[in-house]
């Protein structure tokens, strides 16, 4: 699993089945990236709901957060759409799990429940593997995104 | 660890001295809050030694009614009728509506003009967004989230008597 000071590697993926999303587009921006292993489950559907509820606090920090699981773009979209959800969902569909593999965090065909906070230089400040039936919250987020900016 | 600690802007009921200190994270419109409310006032009624403290944590893009139904108890709260309206609320969760809070006011004989202007004023809405704001730092992840003696309590909310008393 990458880790504080590793530069995250750059990608892109299909947000839904029109538009998709690359990292190095959100230079300038603080990113929070969240894998998770899959739309609809019990413990991703609170955490991407409680993520949802807490955006607007991300935003303070100049953050932009994505989620991203092995789902497909159409499975994101419907899964997004019944939850209201207003960040992007990112599909690391196909080749499978390419972007998880990357960041180190593929396991047993899903992504694991993984945190990253990539500053705007693009370089990994922060990063947290949780226990795969738990949800991590959104502190840590917010005290990496605190310690970001008070560095930069 | 519950962040902020209580404070005198935190709403308490049962024992003020109370040496056992549980402090709830909740939603109004939650089904599992309106559960764990039951479970809550038996806890009182059978402990005398707790302090019970409720912050608000609105799921609003779930819930309709969380945020409106957080501002109407903090409404009441102007008029010392905060634990009433929070009682009053999880009684009638399946019914919540505007036309419901000010029923509600009504029916705790608050003063009901005051009632609809508080009910207006941004200043609940940043207190109730404050408290939200303190759940995420404490580690709240849903609701109900229970915090006892200022440590997050993991465990099922219907075992909370049980875990208190002992």
């Amino acid at each position: 699993m990458l880790q504080k000071g590793d530069k995250a590697p750059d990608f892109t993926l299909a947000a839904s089945p029109d538009k998709t999303v690359s990292l190095s587009e959100l230079r300038g921006k603080n990113v929070i990236l969240a894998f998770y292993p899959a739309d609809w489950s019990p413990v991703c559907t609170d955490q991407m709901a409680l993520y949802n509820e807490t955006l607007r606090f991300f935003e303070r920090h100049n953050a932009v957060l994505l989620g991203i699981s092995v789902d497909g773009k159409w499975c994101h979209q419907a899964f997004a759409k019944d939850r209201n959800l207003h960040f992007d969902l990112l599909a690391d569909f196909e080749p499978k799990g390419a972007v998880s593999r990357q960041y180190g965090v593929y396991k047993d065909g899903e992504s694991q429940r993984a945190l990253f906070v990539i500053d705007d230089q693009g370089v990994i400040q922060w990063s947290y593997l949780s226990p795969i039936g738990e949800n991590p919250g959104a502190d840590g987020i917010l005290q990496a995104l605190e310690t970001v900016n008070a560095t930069a | 660890m519950l962040t902020p600690p209580i404070t005198s802007r935190d709403h308490v009921t049962g024992n003020q001295q109370g040496s056992t200190e549980i402090v709830e994270y909740g939603d109004f419109q939650c089904p599992y809050c309106g559960e764990a409310f039951g479970v809550v006032r038996g806890l009182l009624q059978a402990l005398g030694d707790v302090k019970f403290v409720f912050r608000h944590f609105p799921l609003s893009e779930s819930h309709e009614f969380a945020m409106d139904a957080a501002i109407a108890a903090e409404a009441a709260a102007r008029q010392q009728q905060f634990w009433p309206m929070h009682d009053a609320l999880y009684q009638h969760q399946q019914e919540l509506s505007d036309e419901l809070f000010t029923e509600l006011a009504q029916q705790l004989q608050l003063d009901l003009e005051r009632f609809r202007e508080d009910m207006q004023d941004n200043s609940l809405v940043s207190k109730v967004e404050a408290d939200f704001e303190s759940g995420i730092r404490s580690g709240v992840n849903g609701t109900p989230t229970f915090f006892i003696n200022g440590k997050r309590f993991n465990g099922d909310y219907r075992n909370l008597l049980a875990v208190v008393r002992h």
